[in-house]
């Protein structure tokens, strides 16, 4: 079956990326660039980057911007899926979706009026199993966006490996933090992953924080050999 | 041991991770457990388990309710079951119940009707489903929606059916089915 991945650029939706690779056929990514920071359907830190990615992945890449506004932006991702099955005829969606009902009911509503199969290969998964996987398979994942306490600039920048996640743990410990961010507390970007023909290098970035929350913003990247 | 039946149409497919593994990661917290895709199903599995969970599968995937014969088990069958959507829309079909066009995607409230092991009172399940079931007589009704039933039991044996996931949330109904029954 073909299929179009939804495609943030972040661990989860490039782990998704991997396992529907592993299952079927890819045919595109889709990415949703959205204006509104706060969206609850679409990440924002370094979206950008999904060219980069989509082009070491060797898949063609449907991106749409959408300005974010809840509800109104999921016709901006039924747009962007329409235009993934004309161009790509893609046959599912697949998202990486773990926890959040809000997300997963949206798009199974969508993929449903529009006759696609829709499909959540991470969901109800083990949060620390799931970091645990990423970093296994050699996933080379930075942590680009921090938006709750006790997280805060340090954080930014840092790779996702065994230290870290214990670090995580110990958070979700103590105050009850996502380790994984599904509550919208940690973003991150994948550099570096087993699918990826090359990886990225970060050439130029800023980091924007003010106490507990900041982004890590990739000005300039490019894809070398791995 | 718990015998989780993979209800998706294909073997090993991209669905299995979320139809079936969410139900297998509740059951291993209580009990040992087993997985078989519905074709593969032998007398020895039927034989070894305490217990049978039968798996939903994506809106688009209603192969088993369309291959009822590989369900014959289910007649002579006497341990408690558990059908999670497409599993109990194939478990009703088989006892004779008719399918009816009924789309629920998301959170849904539903009341329960009749006492029983499993729960109670009125909550918020996650609906992912385009039919529901009419029940023949074969079977109560321990539960609905405003637009249909939600939860069922054969009169006679001891299979239940959830019409919505519990997997996903209500993840207690699948433990009280492990540890009550």
């Amino acid at each position: 079956m073909r299929l179009g991945v939804l495609f943030s650029g972040g661990k989860d939706s490039t782990l998704a990326l991997h396992r529907a690779a592993e299952n079927e056929e890819v045919a595109c990514l889709i990415t949703l660039v959205s204006e509104n920071k706060e969206s609850l359907m679409f990440h924002t830190p370094n979206i950008d980057v999904t060219t980069l990615q989509a082009e070491a992945s060797d898949l063609p890449l449907v991106q749409k911007v959408t300005a974010g506004k809840p509800e109104a932006e999921l016709n901006d991702l039924e747009e962007a899926i329409v235009q993934a099955v004309k161009a790509y005829t893609i046959e599912g969606v697949v998202s990486g979706a773990i926890e959040s009902v809000y997300q997963s009911e949206r798009i199974q509503r969508i993929c449903n009026r529009l006759g696609v199969w829709c499909f959540n290969p991470l969901w109800k998964r083990n949060q620390k199993a799931l970091l645990e996987e990423v970093v296994a398979k050699g996933f080379k994942v930075i942590i680009s966006g921090v938006f709750a306490f006790p997280l805060d600039s340090k954080w930014l920048g840092k790779e996702l490996n065994t230290k870290l996640i214990s670090k995580l743990l110990g958070l979700e410990k103590e105050f009850g933090l996502s380790p994984s961010g599904e509550g919208g507390e940690i973003e991150t970007t994948v550099l570096d992953a087993p699918l990826f023909k090359k990886k990225i290098e970060i050439l130029d970035y800023e980091v924007d924080a003010k106490g507990n929350s900041g982004v890590f913003k990739i000005k300039q990247a490019r894809l070398v050999t791995k | 041991m718990i015998l989780v039946v993979d209800m998706n149409s294909k073997r090993a497919s991209l669905a299995f991770y979320e139809f079936v593994t969410p139900i297998i990661a509740i059951a291993e917290e209580l009990d040992e457990c087993v997985v078989r895709h519905y074709s593969e199903l032998t007398q020895q599995d039927l034989s070894n388990c305490s217990k049978l969970v039968l798996s939903g599968s994506p809106l688009k995937d209603t192969v088993t309710l369309a291959q009822l014969d590989k369900f014959k088990w289910l007649e002579d069958f006497s341990k408690p079951i558990l059908g999670i959507c497409a599993g109990m829309q194939t478990i009703c079909l088989f006892f004779g119940s008719r399918l009816k066009k009924c789309s629920e995607l998301g959170m849904t409230q539903v009341k329960t009707l009749k006492a029983n092991p499993l729960f109670s009172s009125s909550f918020k399940v996650y609906a992912l489903h385009n039919y529901a079931i009419e029940p023949s007589s074969t079977f109560d009704v321990l539960a609905e929606s405003a637009k249909c039933a939600h939860a069922i039991k054969h009169k006679t044996k001891e299979i239940y059916g959830v019409l919505f996931h519990p997997e996903v949330r209500n993840k207690e109904i699948i433990q009280q089915f492990i540890l009550a029954l």
